[in-house]
C-alpha cells in the first residue's frame, strides 16, 4: 500500500513538472509580450520593465529562475495588474469559483444518486426510462449551451433570476445549476448501471433471504458497493468544477479562477499564467491522486499493483 | 489382445473403416451458410431501434450539411444588404420589391445575423465544420492511439513501462488548460506557416482549426490507447499469434493482421464514442473564441455570437445550440448501439 500511494505521488510530481514546463514554453511561443500593447510607451520603459520582470534574460534562464521560485512557493508578481502577487490574485479569485463549485458538486451528488438507485431499483418500469432518456440527453448538451438557454427563460424572458454577477443567492441558483448539469447527468448513468450489477449480486439475495428490510439491505448491502465507480469519477469532477469552468464564467460574469486564467493568456501576463496553470493543475492532479487512494482503501477487491 | 496400459495403441476394428452411410453424411452438411462477425453485429445493429433512428439523424444531418450548400442559393460569407437581422421567413425591403416584381426569391428559413448573412447556410456550413472537425481529430486519434497502444503492448517489459509512463502523464494533464494554451501557442507559427510554398492551403482551412486538430493529436489519444493496449495484451498469447511468429511472420504484420483486426469491435466502438467528445470540445473552444476562423462558422462560434442579442433574437442562439446538441445525442446512442452490436463484453 505505502509502496502504491509512493510511486502515485511521484507521479503526480512529474506530472505536475510537466505541466509547468509545457506551460512555460508554450507561452513563450505565444507572440507579443506582457508590455507591448501598453499605450504610448517608449523603448527605454519597456526595456527597463523587461529588466525589472527578468524577461531580457535567455529563455530558459528565466525558465531556471522560475522554477526556483515556485520550489520555494513564490510565484511572482503579476506583469499587468501592478503591485499583487499572483498568490494573492488566486486567494482571491478561488474562494469565488470554489464556492459555486463546490455547492454545484453537492447538488450534483444529492440528486444524481438518489435518480440513479430509483431507476435501478425500478428497472424497466417508466420511471426508469425516463430517467435514462433525461440522463443520456444530459451529457450530450454541452454546458454553454444550458447557460444560455436557462438565461433566457430564467433571466430574460422571466426575469425571475438576475444573470450577471454573484452578489445575492439568487444569482447562485443559474451558474450552479449549468454547472451541475452534467455531472448530475453522469452520475445518474454510473449509479443506476453500477447498482443494476449490484442487485444481481448472490448476496442481495442473501440478505433479502435472511430477513433484511428492502431498505435495510438497499441501503447497507447494494448502495455502498455500488457507489465505489462514483467516486472515482467525484474526484476530477470537484477539481473541474472548484476551478470554475472558464464558460459558465464567462457567461455569467463571476470574478473566478477560470476567467482570470483565459483573460491572463489573453494579455500575455506571464507570470499569471503559470501561478494559475500550476494552481489548477497541482488541484486536479492531487484530487485524482486522493481518490485513486481511498478507492483502494474503501475497495478491498482491488489488487494493489 | 492384451494391451500395454500406458501405450497409445489404439483400439481399431475393420468396421471402423467402412464407408460412411448415407445418415452419417447429412449431419456433416452445413445446413445455414455461417454467420461472419460483420453480419452479426450488423444484425444485432438493425434491430436496435435507438441506434437506426441515430443512423437516419446523422445521415439528414450530413446531407444538409455537406450536399444541400453546394446548389443552396445564398453563401455563408454573402451579406446581403438591408437584409440585417431578419426574423425567419421574413424579406428585405429589396426582396419584396424583387418579389413583387415577380422575381422568385428564396426564402431566409432562419432568418437572417447582424450582418445581412442568412443563417440557414451558416447554420449547415457550421454542422459542416463541426462534423468535420469530429471525424477528422477522431481519424487522427484512431491512428495514433492504436499504434502506440498496440506497439506498447506487443513489445511489452521496458517498452511497455516508459511508453505507459508517458500515457499516464498526459492522462493526468489538466487537458482544458493545455488546450487553450495551445490553441493560443500556435496560432503564430500556423500563420507563419502559410507563408512557406506548398503550405498556403492551411489558410483555406483556417489555422485555428488546424491547431485543433494539433491539440487532439497531442493530448487524446490516451484514452484509445489505453484500451488498445489492455485488448491486444490479452491477444498476443493467442495460439494464431504464436503460430504467425513461429512461421517467420514480422512484428509489424502481427500487429496490423492478427492482433489489431481482432479487436477490431472495441475500435469502433471507441472510435464512435470519440466522435462526439471531439465535436464537444471543438464547440467549447469556439465557443471561447478558439475556434474556427471568421468567416467560417462553427456551431460554438454560432451560439457564441448570437450570445449578446439574445433578448432580442434567440433563435440565432437555440438553432444551433439544439443542433449541437443532437448531434452529439446522435452519434452517443450510435455508440451505445454499436457497443451492444459488436462487442457485447464492454457493456457495462
Amino acid at each position: 500500500m505505502l509502496k502504491y500511494i509512493a510511486k502515485r505521488i511521484g507521479l503526480a510530481i512529474v506530472t505536475i513538472w510537466a505541466v509547468a514546463t509545457i506551460t512555460f514554453f508554450l507561452m513563450n511561443m505565444v507572440p507579443g509580450g506582457p508590455f507591448l500593447s501598453e499605450k504610448a510607451i517608449s523603448p527605454q520603459a519597456q526595456a527597463a520593465l523587461e529588466a525589472k520582470y527578468g524577461l531580457d534574460k535567455p529563455l530558459f534562464e528565466q525558465y531556471l529562475t522560475y522554477m526556483k521560485d515556485a520550489l520555494h512557493g513564490d510565484f511572482g508578481d503579476s506583469l499587468k495588474q501592478r503591485g499583487r502577487t499572483v498568490a494573492a490574485i488566486i486567494k482571491n479569485k478561488f474562494p469565488v469559483s470554489a464556492r459555486v463549485g463546490g455547492i454545484s458538486v453537492l447538488v450534483a451528488l444529492c440528486v444524481g444518486i438518489p435518480l440513479g438507485c430509483i431507476a435501478a431499483i425500478r428497472r424497466g418500469k417508466f420511471v426508469d426510462s425516463f430517467i435514462s432518456v433525461v440522463a443520456t440527453c444530459g451529457i450530450a448538451v454541452p454546458s454553454f449551451v444550458i447557460c444560455t438557454v436557462l438565461m433566457y427563460f430564467l433571466g430574460v424572458k422571466l426575469k425571475v433570476l438576475p444573470t450577471l454577477g454573484l452578489t445575492s443567492w439568487k444569482h447562485y441558483i443559474m451558474p450552479v445549476i449549468a454547472l451541475a448539469f452534467y455531472p448530475t447527468a453522469y452520475i445518474m448513468r454510473l449509479t443506476r448501471s453500477s447498482m443494476l450489477d449490484v442487485l444481481g449480486q448472490d448476496y442481495m439475495r442473501t440478505a433479502r433471504a435472511k430477513g433484511l428490510s428492502q431498505v435495510v439491505s438497499l441501503f447497507k448491502h447494494a448502495l455502498r458497493n455500488a457507489i465505489l465507480p462514483v467516486i472515482t469519477y467525484v474526484g476530477p469532477m470537484l477539481a473541474y468544477t472548484l476551478s470554475g469552468s472558464f464558460v459558465v464564467e464567462k457567461i455569467f460574469t463571476i470574478p473566478g479562477l477560470g476567467g482570470e486564467f483565459i483573460g491572463s493568456i489573453t494579455s500575455r501576463d506571464y507570470t499569471v499564467i503559470m501561478g494559475t496553470t500550476i494552481f489548477l493543475a497541482t488541484l486536479i492532479i492531487v484530487m485524482n491522486v486522493l481518490v485513486d487512494i481511498v478507492y483502494k482503501i474503501v475497495d478491498p477487491r482491488i489488487k494493489l499493483k | 489382445m492384451k494391451q500395454n496400459p500406458m501405450s497409445f495403441q489404439l483400439k481399431l476394428n475393420p468396421e471402423d473403416f467402412l464407408p460412411a452411410t448415407e445418415e452419417e453424411k447429412e449431419s456433416l452438411v452445413i445446413m445455414r451458410e455461417s454467420v461472419s462477425f460483420w453480419k452479426d453485429g450488423f444484425r444485432r445493429l438493425a434491430k436496435n431501434k435507438v441506434a437506426m433512428v441515430s443512423i437516419v439523424v446523422i445521415l439528414i444531418v450530413m446531407v444538409f450539411s455537406f450536399i444541400v450548400p453546394s446548389f443552396y442559393p445564398y453563401s455563408y460569407k454573402e451579406q446581403m444588404k438591408g437584409a440585417n437581422n431578419l426574423k425567419p421567413m421574413q424579406y428585405s425591403e429589396q426582396e419584396l420589391e424583387a418579389k413583387a416584381a415577380g422575381e422568385k426569391v428564396f426564402p431566409h428559413i432562419f432568418g437572417t445575423d447582424k450582418l445581412g448573412r442568412d443563417y440557414a447556410i451558416r447554420v449547415m456550413m457550421g454542422s459542416r465544420i463541426s462534423l468535420l472537425v469530429g471525424l477528422i481529430a477522431t481519424a487522427i486519434i484512431f491512428v495514433i492511439g492504436s499504434a502506440y497502444g498496440s506497439i506498447a503492448a506487443f513489445f511489452g517489459g521496458w517498452v511497455d513501462l516508459v511508453m505507459m509512463r508517458i500515457v499516464d502523464i498526459i492522462y493526468t494533464i489538466p487537458d482544458i488548460l493545455l488546450i487553450v494554451l495551445l490553441s493560443f501557442a500556435l496560432k503564430a507559427p500556423m500563420e507563419g506557416l502559410t507563408e512557406v510554398p506548398g503550405f498556403g492551403w492551411i489558410r483555406t482551412v483556417g489555422t485555428n482549426l488546424i491547431s485543433i486538430f494539433i491539440v487532439f493529436a497531442l493530448l487524446y489519444w490516451v484514452g484509445m490507447a489505453r484500451m488498445v493496449r489492455s485488448q491486444v495484451l490479452m491477444l498476443k498469447e493467442s495460439e494464431y499469434v504464436t503460430a504467425a511468429r513461429a512461421l517467420g511472420v514480422s512484428n509489424g504484420k502481427i500487429i496490423k493482421k492478427h492482433l489489431l483486426t481482432n479487436c477490431i469491435g472495441t475500435l469502433i466502438v471507441t472510435t464512435t464514442l470519440q466522435i462526439p467528445s471531439s465535436i464537444f470540445t471543438e464547440s467549447f473552444l469556439s465557443f471561447l473564441g478558439l475556434g474556427v476562423a471568421v468567416p467560417l462558422p462553427s456551431l460554438g462560434s454560432l451560439a457564441s455570437e448570437a450570445i449578446n442579442g439574445l433578448n432580442t433574437y434567440p433563435h440565432l442562439l437555440f438553432i444551433p445550440a439544439a443542433l449541437i446538441s443532437l448531434i452529439i445525442l446522435s452519434f452517443n446512442l450510435l455508440g451505445d448501439g454499436l457497443r451492444d452490436a459488436f462487442d457485447p463484453k464492454l457493456k457495462k
